[in-house]
């Protein structure tokens, strides 16, 4: 699934990324805590997350998340803003609950990476 | 002789900051041209090695070495020192506070993913006399 079509699907605004829309995305999940995120590879994963901090953005540098989803229209600040821009990380706000915006994802087809992983 | 010696200072408390020693780490990692899985597991340590400073620690320091044959990272912190060791590798065993829960962190998961993504971890602790982690990576010749 492109990044664009994520972006229309969970009605979101593009923060950081404007070059990466044409991105393919592989997999998806979610998740407030970072140990969580920490435990698997991240690549071509877009993250949904409600936690607003600059800890979600560096957790997602290291672990290679391809993009990264704040939910409940949360919206990050300067400084998250300019830190994802360093680092190339798509940044996106939905105005969807974290349950809502995984299953608008889902049901486009997007798959967890728990089944990436059982491949 | 490592064919790179490099000494990363980290401040405890300093929840802003947490994370740059990690992620600059990595692009070190990268600029070597290192194979990217191995990079993913070494930066995972090198984030959950810093933040446990920053959220336990005294101030710290992180070294990191790379030689031909593997790459070492040696974090200190002069904090309170692990009591327990053994309860402190159990998965969901943390002493974190309230304000690193509310960063995320806290689940009781960083030493034990350090372990689950090294070649080799050693702690040296005690109550009062500060951390020593040294946590070691294998080269694979391909």
């Amino acid at each position: 699934m492109q990044l664009a079509a994520i972006k229309e699907t969970l009605k979101a605004n593009l923060l950081v990324g404007e070059d990466k829309l044409a991105m393919n995305i592989e997999a998806g999940a979610g998740g407030d805590l970072m140990s969580d995120l920490l435990r698997r590879p991240m690549n071509g994963v877009v993250v949904l997350s409600g936690l607003n901090t600059l800890q979600v953005i560096r957790t997602a540098v290291i672990t290679g998340v391809a993009a990264l989803v704040l939910v409940r229209g949360k919206e990050p600040d300067p400084e998250m803003v300019a830190e994802a821009r360093l680092h190339g990380l798509p940044v996106l706000s939905t105005p969807f609950t974290m349950f809502t915006a995984c299953g608008r994802l889902f049901s486009q087809g997007l798959r967890g990476i728990d089944q990436k992983l059982s491949e | 002789m490592p064919i790179l010696s490099k000494r990363f200072s980290i401040k405890a408390r300093d929840y802003l900051r947490a994370g740059e020693v990690a992620i600059e780490v990595k692009g070190i990692l990268k600029k070597i041209g290192l194979d990217a899985e191995l990079i993913r597991r070494v930066s995972i340590c090198a984030y959950e090695a810093e933040i446990n400073v920053v959220l336990h620690g005294g101030d710290g320091t992180l070294h990191l070495f790379v030689d031909p044959s593997a790459i070492g990272m040696v974090v200190r912190d002069n904090g309170p020192g692990i009591e327990n060791i053994e309860l402190a590798m159990k998965e969901g065993y943390s002493t974190a506070t309230e304000e690193a829960r509310e960063m995320g962190f806290g689940a009781g998961m960083g030493l034990p993913n350090i372990k689950k993504n090294s070649d080799g971890l050693k702690i040296d602790s005690e109550k009062g006399m500060g951390t020593l982690l040294a946590i070691s990576f294998d080269l694979k010749e391909e």
